[in-house]
């Protein structure tokens, strides 16, 4: 059981945890969206807690169940330390999709963020490169939202130069590695 | 440009202007011209050939292709193992940039999941990880499991030890024999695929299937081995070690593969923690963890085997303890074997596991149970789980959110291979475009898994 991980976060975070649950020997942490970053980086700085490892990022779409907010990002984390894991859950209304993002905590939450915003339609504040991952770039809609149909079809043919992906900041650091001289 | 067989008069030659070369220094034997999608179109058309719009735009300049030479390897290329593209700026032959683009075998895996009833989601899980496609049957199984709150029989556990240890070896075969091809060292490449066609053999004879085996179920197992089944086993176990030793004996300490492998692509255990990493990638980074022992499922702790661990993280140790790995999973086979208890391999439970055929065709309770089971599904109670196994790439999670009834709600695979092929662009930075193969075929991503 991984009682003092709730206690911890209790202690820590007693007003911005919503709710706390151990169904199936997951320990489940609702927080308030406003400070899901904090308490993500309090759960890898911690000294007791030492989550190392992002696992997974995730979303899930309650729509259809009626939930209030309809999003919820999901975290799990876990710790080589104490062998804990726990599962952070951050409810995402429809109106105001946005998440602050967890890359300057663990860099594996790159991809992972990437692929709820692709899936899901949930953009996440300060990402690097807040862009799909899975599905074509002229891809419309988030196919993993329950209100969208499954048997959809595309035809989308326009590659990606991937260009977007390179900041103009870094171009000029590019250039000025290459052995052709630099020119404005 | 030149066209050679156009028939276009003059105005109706493509109005384009040559891009200023900024240094003199064009690269002899290259020139180009830029090509806006206007005007290749209106070649086309002149030439009465129909171009796809994106052959054209294909043709945009790129800005850093002036100084640079721009390869994108891939999506479809032999040592990329899978489609994913990998755009790679050049100078000479090292990496300045490298962009990975992956998605080239998205299929929904996901969105699909939730449009079928719980225990028909297995054909889709062979589809992940292909090269041990049951390994991914018994994390999704285990995961749906862990949400019913039920254990399997004895004996299908031992059998899911056993199939998934074979189908752990036979992942390594293929990614120490891919990686060594890709090297030039093609005779591993058969030493192992030999082997592996032996474990496929044995998976024929059990499933019916060789590659996507779909032998999971949820509480237990499609059905019981067949007759002889530990003796083919200990056959095995017996021809596979040899396979392992030949190519031991031809590589290890082979100069030429240390020159190419040693010190490439090595990773910091902080870093490859930081960035997801799992399994085998992980492991040669120096951090002992596998899910097999710090968590301990289907009585793994009671077998006695050890995990190998490197200590710079480079291709040459991730060679190295995949290499070690083969040999443990094989003495753990032998040990589960050396016990196989006897006994049923479904659950005991009508509204989970289908019932024996003869109960379904004589008796209306068997008849009636088979047809809510087929129509309904599986009856899984809401709930949320985090189920998590070692597969042949690292932590396979399978994370199922039920809302009551015979369709999940959602199901999510944690795949290995996409936090472990996460930083493959910012790390490249600085190698050569042969360094590149060595790497990608020790990374072991397979498209599948990346995808989903």
């Amino acid at each position: 059981m991984a009682e003092f991980v709730a206690e911890n976060l209790r202690r820590r975070f007693g007003d911005a945890l919503e709710r706390v649950s151990d169904e199936h020997g997951d320990l489940t942490v609702w927080v308030d969206r406003a400070r899901v970053h904090e308490v993500l980086e309090h759960c890898k700085r911690d000294s007791e807690l030492d989550f190392c490892f992002c696992m997974d990022v995730t979303a899930v779409d309650y729509l259809t169940l009626g939930g209030t907010p309809r999003f919820a990002v999901v975290y799990h984390l876990y710790s080589l330390k104490t062998g804990k894991r726990v599962r952070v859950k951050t409810g995402v209304p429809e109106d105001d999709p946005v998440v602050q993002t967890a890359v300057d905590v663990w860099k594996s939450t790159d991809w992972f963020e990437r692929e709820v915003y692709d899936m899901f339609g949930i953009r996440f504040e300060g990402h690097p490169n807040m862009k799909r991952i899975l599905c074509h770039r002229d891809f419309q809609g988030h196919p993993l939202r329950k209100d969208y149909p499954a048997d959809l079809r595309w035809k989308l043919l326009r590659p990606d130069d991937l260009l977007d992906e390179i900041s103009s900041d870094e171009m000029k650091r590019i250039r000025a590695r290459s052995s052709y001289p630099i020119s404005e | 440009m030149v066209f050679k067989d156009a028939a276009l008069t003059p105005e109706e030659m493509p109005k384009t202007t040559p891009v200023p070369n900024p240094h003199g220094r064009m690269p002899t034997g290259v020139s180009w011209e830029p090509i806006e999608s206007g005007a290749g179109q209106a070649v086309a058309r002149a030439r009465g050939v129909r171009v796809e719009r994106h052959l054209v735009e294909e043709l945009e300049v790129d800005p850093l292709a002036e100084d640079l030479m721009v390869v994108n390897i891939g999506p479809s290329h032999p040592a990329m193992h899978g489609t994913f593209r990998l755009k790679c700026w050049l100078d000479g032959e090292t990496i300045v940039k490298a962009i990975p683009e992956i998605g080239y075998l998205h299929r929904c895996f996901e969105k699909m999941s939730e449009m079928h009833p719980w225990q028909e989601v297995f054909p889709y899980t062979d589809r992940l990880n292909y090269m041990s496609p049951f390994l991914n049957n018994v994390g999704y199984a285990m995961a749906v499991e862990k949400l019913l709150g039920i254990e399997i029989p004895q004996r299908a556990q031992r059998i899911r030890v056993i199939l998934g240890e074979l189908s752990r070896v036979m992942d390594h075969f293929v990614c120490v024999g891919t990686n060594l091809v890709d090297l030039g060292a093609l005779t591993n490449f058969w030493y192992l695929f030999r082997g592996r066609e032996e474990i496929y053999s044995l998976l024929e004879h059990v499933s019916g299937a060789r590659m996507m085996v779909a032998y999971g179920r949820i509480g237990g197992l499609m059905r019981d081995v067949h007759e002889g089944f530990e003796d083919e086993v200990r056959a095995l176990l017996k021809s596979l070690p040899a396979y392992i030793d030949d190519v031991d004996r031809l590589i290890t300490d082979n100069r030429i593969f240390i020159d190419r492998t040693r010190g490439v692509h090595g990773i910091r255990a902080e870093e490859a923690i930081d960035w997801g990493w799992t399994g085998p990638c992980l492991r040669a980074a120096g951090v002992p963890y596998d899910v097999r022992k710090a968590h301990p499922y289907y009585d793994y702790d009671q077998f006695d085997w050890q995990i190998p661990v490197g200590t710079t993280g480079d291709v040459y140790d991730r060679y190295l303890v995949r290499m070690e790995e083969m040999r443990q999973s094989l003495s753990i086979v032998e040990q589960a074997l050396d016990d196989l208890p006897e006994g049923p391999v479904n659950i005991d439970d009508w509204s989970i596991s289908p019932p024996p055929k003869d109960k379904v065709y004589n008796t209306i309770e068997g008849m009636v149970a088979h047809f809510k089971l087929t129509f309904e599904g599986v009856q899984v109670p809401p709930g949320e789980v985090y189920s998590y196994t070692e597969a042949g790439n690292g932590e396979l999670g399978f994370y199922l959110v039920s809302e009551g009834g015979g369709h999940p709600f959602r199901i999510h695979c944690r795949a290995p291979c996409f936090a472990i092929y996460q930083n493959i662009g910012p790390s490249l930075e600085g190698y050569m475009l042969s360094d590149i193969v060595a790497i990608l075929g020790s990374l072991n991503v397979i498209a599948g898994e990346l995808d989903r």
